[in-house]
């Protein structure tokens, strides 16, 4: 008598539903979340608590992944780190959502002379590299978190814009959306209650990719000093501080929170493919 | 009212569209039929014979080029070209009124039941979002009417609180069916309504529709390429080809001594006892000969 393994006679589809990769990376996720939410009960000590005499200090029971130049715990200001570090592109993907979905959306619903400016105004937005665009803005505003996040938003909503575009024209070919004009719905109506609703599904699985993007590009803008500056705990500030320890011999305080983002930023990717996927195709 | 009051007149409708090399095809050419109030009409014709054309003008998803269509001897207001503040999709003026009006008018039926329904919402949140747009229904009336017209259509508890994705074809079609009987409707245009569905669910679509007509009084125009549906369900029939009437009569006649070569083609084609493919093919042949030496 042969033994089978639990969900050996399962046909191969079913099995394959059962996602490891995405559970790993959620559930990182969930636990960056908490750790962020409940940073001043996790860390053992306060983020910005300096202690020259422990300085640089490798891995021990006293400071779990060391210290940096100045002493500051680094576990404790990476957990309070993840607060800027996740709050940031949020706001930023907000904002570029708003604008994205809706140029998009209008550029695809009234097609015409409506759909060419738009897509034009798109184009030379997308053609025009981000990160110049946002140093751009920055030189004229000032630095600081919120130019950057405000900048970041601006020069991401053109590519939430396209991919709405070309979810909403086919969306707006079915029929369903003639229905509703038939009944004598309003285009404005129709849009915002059921032809965006219906692209929910794709569109949050995009903007969960982003998010990771958006993070790492906000991390490079404060590693390059325009975005979150010193005294606030960021990821990609904390990068810029420890890098140089890295020539003393200490790799802890810039290896840490550079792990950090990375591993955020590849889950997000992870996370982000998997729900377009499931939720991206019709129910 | 009279009976002989037509709920449906249409006059001299004509949409053509640009070709690709230049030029321009004639989709619907010089189309005119009234129907009765409560009638029924069938617009037959082979694919692209530009019944589904028709369809659109006349619930307002395609602009005629020309012609009048007009429901309860008012004229549909066709929405003057430009007048739209924006292009691209046909913007039938007059604000929200007139819009809801026209609803009021006619009604459609699409094809296919499997996407002219909106995945997210169940059937009660289909209808009731009809009801609430028209808003002569409020609460516990349109609630009420939510029970009326899915018990009118043959749907039960069960399918009341399931999406689309949790419905047959045939449950689908009752659906959309009472999706446009929500907005009480003078005149219901079914796009090929049947064809998607598989014959035994054809026949029980086919029965319904026949008692609303007679339950309430609305007045049919039956898109199909069906002769035998149309023969169940029609009154008078309009046989087109290439965007023009070729023969137009009561449904008996227009299917038994057919008057027209194409019609005579169109009976031909529909298998049979004793059927000869190749008959239909040679006839077809002579048909394009004839036409070409027109």
């Amino acid at each position: 008598m042969t033994t089978l393994t639990a969900g050996a006679l399962l046909p191969v589809k079913v099995r394959a539903r059962r996602p490891v990769p995405v559970m790993v990376a959620g559930g990182f996720l969930a636990l960056v979340v908490v750790a962020a939410v409940f940073a001043p009960l996790l860390a053992p000590y306060a983020p910005d608590a300096v202690d020259l005499s422990a300085s640089l200090a490798g891995t021990s029971p006293e400071h779990l992944l060391g210290t940096d130049a100045s002493g500051q715990d680094l576990l404790s200001r990476v957990l309070y780190g993840a607060r800027s570090s996740l709050l940031a592109p949020l706001a930023l993907l907000a904002l570029a959502a708003l604008l994205g979905i809706t140029m998009g959306t209008v550029a695809a619903w009234y097609g015409g002379w409506v759909d060419t400016l738009l897509s034009r105004v798109t184009d030379v937005m997308y053609a025009f590299p981000g990160l110049l665009f946002v140093v751009l803005v920055i030189a004229v505003f000032g630095d600081g978190l919120t130019t950057s996040v405000v900048a970041m938003g601006l020069a991401y909503a053109p590519t939430i814009a396209r991919y709405t575009r070309s979810l909403a024209l086919s969306e707006r070919s079915k029929p369903y959306i003639d229905a509703y004009r038939v009944q004598g719905m309003g285009g404005a109506r129709i849009c915002v209650r059921h032809l965006v609703p219906n692209l929910s599904g794709a569109l949050v699985g995009y903007l969960v990719v982003l998010f990771g993007e958006g993070l790492m590009s906000l991390a490079t803008l404060s590693y390059l000093g325009f975005g979150a500056g010193s005294p606030s705990i960021d990821w990609g500030l904390m990068v810029q501080e420890g890098q140089d320890a890295v020539v003393q011999g200490a790799l802890l305080p810039a290896l840490v929170p550079g792990t950090a983002i990375a591993a955020v930023v590849v889950a997000f990717n992870i996370v982000g493919v998997w729900v377009s996927d499931r939720l991206g195709q019709g129910r | 009212m009279t009976k002989a009051e037509p709920a449906l007149v249409v006059q001299g409708l004509c949409k053509s569209y640009p070709l690709p090399g230049g030029g321009r095809t004639a989709a619907v050419d010089d189309v005119s039929f009234s129907v009765a109030a409560g009638g029924s009409l069938g617009v037959v014709g082979e694919s692209g014979s530009g019944k589904t054309t028709v369809a659109r003008m006349l619930v307002g998803l395609v602009r005629p080029d020309a012609g009048t269509i007009a429901v309860n001897g008012r004229e549909r207001t066709p929405g003057q070209r430009g007048g739209g503040k924006l292009p691209g999709l046909s913007r039938p003026g007059g604000g929200k009124a007139a819009r809801l009006r026209r609803a009021r008018e006619i009604q459609i039926v699409f094809q296919d039941p499997y996407v002219s329904l909106d995945p997210r919402l169940t059937a009660r949140q289909c209808l009731q979002g009809a009801l609430r747009l028209h808003g002569r229904y409020e609460g516990e009336a349109a609630a009420t009417r939510v029970g009326e017209l899915l018990d009118q259509v043959g749907l039960g508890k069960r399918e009341a609180d399931a999406r689309p994705r949790g419905l047959s074809g045939g449950q689908r079609q009752r659906l959309a069916i009472a999706r446009a009987l929500a907005v009480d409707p003078q005149v219901l245009v079914l796009d090929e309504a049947v064809a998607a569905l598989d014959v035994s669910i054809q026949a029980q679509i086919l029965q319904l529709l026949a008692d609303i007509r007679r339950e309430t009084g609305v007045a049919l125009v039956f898109v199909s390429h069906d002769l035998a549906v149309v023969r169940h369900i029609t009154d008078d029939t309009l046989v087109m080809r290439r965007g023009r009437t070729v023969e137009t009569g009561p449904t008996a006649r227009v299917l038994d001594a057919p008057k027209d070569p194409y019609t005579r083609l169109l009976l031909s084609s529909v298998p049979r006892e004793g059927w000869d493919p190749a008959e239909t093919v040679r006839l077809r042949g002579e048909l394009a000969g004839a036409t070409r030496a027109d």
